[in-house]
């Protein structure tokens, strides 16, 4: 059996490199992307530490997890379409029109 | 080494270099494959930490449906961008570079920091079968469940309205022509 520490730390492997992709690339479906991926980094965290304590819970959460994630796909991915229509670009620094 | 431990540090090997591959691919198709990678080699992670029934879940909802919908909006819009071109401002790279290793070190120090033993025993867990997730979830989570079914809902009219074609948009095509609404 593997420990749960392995788990934690490749989940947090993954998670930075997610966070450093949402901060270094400029395409909006790249950073979309990223976040997914930190999203299932945190997923990895939630049900290795189910397994540590024995306890379900772990995993509910997990499951709505990604059910909130394949909402926020939805919505996130029509937003970028409709802007798309707009603006012709998807580069996040020309989507600027709510920065003061 | 055993033969589990190793077949964890290749998947994880692999689930790595598919997470770098997403960020540093210039084409968004080739990061969205990458990210199809890493979330496979997750599932079979899920499959080694007794919870069967979320490694099925998640290849089913990650790679069958996120991966697909990125890849049809990556179509519909090209998605294209000069992210490496020598007019982006280098000192932003370097920026984004640092704070992503500040935060690998504070997380990687966390988790190292303390250590768990091997965890007593998770027969409780009954392998994550679908049996056992689905008594807790209708009966202990029963209400988030049905909240869940909510959000998506909601989720589904705001990206209907969000995707909508605007007013005279699709002229000549007449199952999308405006008047027909």
């Amino acid at each position: 059996m593997i420990p749960t520490s392995y788990y934690l730390i490749l989940a947090a492997l993954i998670f930075a490199i997610g966070a450093t992709g949402v901060l270094v690339r400029r395409n909006a479906l790249i950073i979309f992307m990223c976040v997914e991926m930190m999203l299932n980094s945190v997923n990895l965290t939630l049900i290795a530490l189910s397994r540590q304590w024995g306890n379900l819970n772990g995993q509910i959460f997990v499951f709505m997890i990604m059910a909130v994630a394949a909402a926020e796909v939805a919505v996130g991915l029509a937003i970028l379409i409709a802007n798309t229509r707009h603006r012709k670009s998807i580069n996040i620094d020309e989507i600027n029109l709510l920065k003061w | 080494m055993s033969l589990s431990l190793l077949f964890f540090l290749v998947i994880g090997a692999v689930s790595l270099a598919a997470a770098f591959g997403v960020v540093v691919s210039r084409q968004p198709v080739h990061s969205a494959l990458f990210l199809l990678v890493n979330f496979a080699t997750l599932a079979v992670l899920y499959v080694t930490l007794d919870a069967q029934f979320l490694a099925a879940a998640q290849v089913i909802v990650y790679a069958g449906g996120i991966v697909i919908l990125i890849l049809f909006v990556i179509m519909l819009i090209g998605g294209e961008t000069n992210d490496f071109s020598a007019a982006q401002r280098t000192w932003s790279r370097l920026v984004g570079l640092g704070l992503g290793l500040i935060l690998l070190i504070g997380l990687g120090y966390s988790a190292v920091q303390r250590l768990m033993p091997l965890p007593a025993d998770s027969t409780a867990l009954q392998g994550g079968a679908p049996k056992v997730v689905g008594l807790e979830l209708f009966t202990n989570y029963i209400l988030p469940f049905e909240l869940v079914g909510v959000l998506l809902l909601v989720a589904l009219l705001g990206a209907l309205v969000m995707g909508r074609q605007p007013e005279g948009a699709g002229e000549g095509i007449p199952s999308v022509k405006a008047s027909d609404r």
